[in-house]
């Protein structure tokens, strides 16, 4: 399973503080810790930044790889910014993600980009009625964004269908559809449809001890119906994965299999 | 409409294994399951090192005693009679360090290493005696005194892993990892050698031979389970080449011992031996063996004209 690792994000008021400083070493700490730990793609949230975006994300992404040799999840609103991390992306490591589109028509420029630089983007399966209700209406969604992709020219094997993760505390009987949402998603196409979720919004908003819990448990259910990638704390859930992997036949058990 | 084989998509490359100083040799460097020209790069063919002992053997039968008996007595006369029948590598065992046979020294050892190496131009395997405790105390004594020479030393094991990796990597030589016919151990023993800071692509397996008759069928099945989950499904710690230590197994067996007259329906021995030890070499070729250490001449021959058909 691919994880990327969701550290750099404005949520964070250590990353925030230095974005505003521009201060390179508390980005390439946190990078550098999260490719250690195990993360395949290094995710760069900087929001909405409607102003100076361009540069921002810019930075953002060159402060990354220049530490750390893995492609990087480009998350913001920002189309410019957007295209701007897209262009100063070094592919060498592999490509990297846009994060996200919907089917919000303001979000469709983001297919755009995936065509124009043959990258794979996040289809987010929220549509224009609100969040979704249940694994149902996900997969409805999913099948419009999938419809929408081919408009563009985007192939179905570079799209990452997110069912929308929400939070167990306020809405509890969702994170069921979700997990269904992950089997139903996959029978959308042959070969199965690649699947993503931010992991950790399952435990937003819960007491700081019970996040960790929820969020490995959670992502061990996930694994077993398939998911493709989770945007996650890399040292939090390295474990599950490679047990999961372990269990599921996908790599082969040694005693010291953690340590690898 | 033509038929086209499906072919595989691999996951990794078996390292190449270049050894030796002077006259090099080469095994591994592979891109697909043993012989599937169709799907992979296949730069070199396995490769047979024939198997000399630093005493006079205690356990050869009389098939292998009509060939070597009047050379070895001399561990280097040995070597070079090998070199003269075109062995492109020479497997060294140093039997006489085991404390059940004479318990010799490692200096002794060492020394004999030393000899062969000054005189003879071939690549050189050095093996213990397959004491645990006894080749933690010859191997490091002979991988130093072979430094610089590029060999392949061995066996590590669980039980000595430690020492003979340590000794390994200062005298700068490739590392037979040894362990009980089992994948996950094998996995396991490979992730603590290179925990140790070994280079994991100067790494053989060794996931112990067994003679056909004897087990065979279940290192075969090992090899390819270990062959399968390091060049198919990437595993790294398993994506690395093979040694299949033939000679050492076949030539404990009944059916290479026991003479016509006891048992005339066997047919004759001489053919008997060593097509025992040519068609349990041939066939842990195609369950991934990239190195055979092997005794009898004529057995290698078969194995080398089976070897070379297949390549051509």
């Amino acid at each position: 399973m691919l994880i990327i690792g969701e550290r750099l994000s404005v949520i964070s008021k250590k990353v925030r503080e230095a974005i505003l400083k521009k201060d390179k070493a508390p980005i390439q700490d946190i990078a550098i810790e999260q490719w250690k730990a195990g993360a395949h793609m290094i995710e760069a949230n900087i929001g909405p930044a409607e102003d100076d975006g361009e540069r921002l994300m810019e930075w953002m992404v060159t402060t990354i790889q220049e530490v750390v040799p893995l492609p990087v999840s480009l998350d913001t609103t920002n189309p410019r910014a957007m295209e701007a991390g897209l262009k100063v992306h070094n592919n060498q490591w592999g490509k990297p993600l846009i994060n996200s589109t919907s089917l919000d028509p303001e979000r469709f420029i983001m297919f755009e980009l995936a065509a124009k630089y043959n990258v794979p983007i996040i289809a987010l399966t929220v549509g224009k009625g609100g969040l979704p209700r249940d694994a149902e209406e996900r997969v409805e969604i999913a099948l419009q964004l999938m419809e929408k992709a081919a408009e563009f020219g985007v192939s179905l094997e570079d799209i990452y269908l997110d069912p929308l993760v929400l939070q167990i505390s306020t809405s509890q009987e969702q994170a069921k559809e979700v997990l269904r949402a992950i089997k139903l998603f996959q029978d959308l196409n042959d070969p199965p449809m690649k699947t993503i979720v931010g992991l950790s919004n399952i435990s937003n908003g819960c007491p700081k001890h019970l996040r960790p819990i929820i969020n490995k448990y959670f992502l061990a259910l996930l694994m077993h119906e398939g998911l493709t990638a989770a945007i996650a704390n890399p040292s939090e859930i390295i474990e599950v994965v490679k047990t999961i992997n372990v269990i599921k036949g996908k790599t082969l058990y040694a005693h010291s299999y953690l340590e690898i | 409409m033509n038929f086209s084989i499906p072919k595989e998509t691999y996951a990794g490359i078996i390292p190449e294994i270049v050894f030796g100083k002077g006259k090099k040799a080469y095994f591994g460097g592979q891109s697909a399951l043993p012989f599937h020209f169709f799907e992979g790069h296949f730069p070199h063919k396995p490769l047979i090192a024939f198997e000399i002992q630093d005493q006079i053997p205690e356990d050869y039968p009389e098939e292998l005693a009509k060939t070597y008996s009047s050379v070895w007595d001399d561990t280097l006369r040995w070597a070079r009679f090998c070199e003269s029948l075109g062995a492109q590598a020479i497997a060294l065992r140093l039997t006489s360090t085991h404390p059940d046979s004479r318990d010799s020294k490692p200096e002794e050892a060492a020394d004999k290493v030393k000899k062969l190496l000054s005189e003879i131009d071939l690549p050189l395997i050095i093996l213990g005696s397959n004491h645990t405790e006894k080749d933690a105390d010859v191997l490091p004594i002979v991988a130093d005194a072979s430094r610089g020479y590029n060999c392949i030393i061995g066996k590590a094991q669980e039980g000595n892993y430690k020492t003979v990796v340590a000794s390994a990597m200062a005298g700068g030589h490739f590392l037979i990892a040894m362990s009980d016919l089992d994948v996950n151990l094998a996995k396991q023993l490979n992730i603590l050698i290179t925990q140790m800071g070994f280079p994991r692509e100067k790494i053989i397996i060794d996931p112990m031979c067994s003679a056909l008759g004897y087990g065979f069928e279940y290192t075969y099945s090992v090899m390819e389970r270990i062959r399968i989950a390091g060049i198919l499904q990437g595993d790294s710690m398993l994506c690395l080449p093979m040694v299949a230590d033939v000679g050492f197994y076949v030539w404990k067996t009944k059916e290479t011992q026991a003479s016509e007259s006891d048992i005339p329906e066997w047919g004759s021995l001489h053919e008997r031996a060593l097509m025992w030890e040519a068609v349990t070499a041939c066939s842990f070729l195609l369950s991934g063996a990239d190195l055979l250490i092997m005794r009898h001449p004529e057995a290698v021959k078969i194995v080398n004209r089976f070897m070379n058909d297949l390549f051509s």
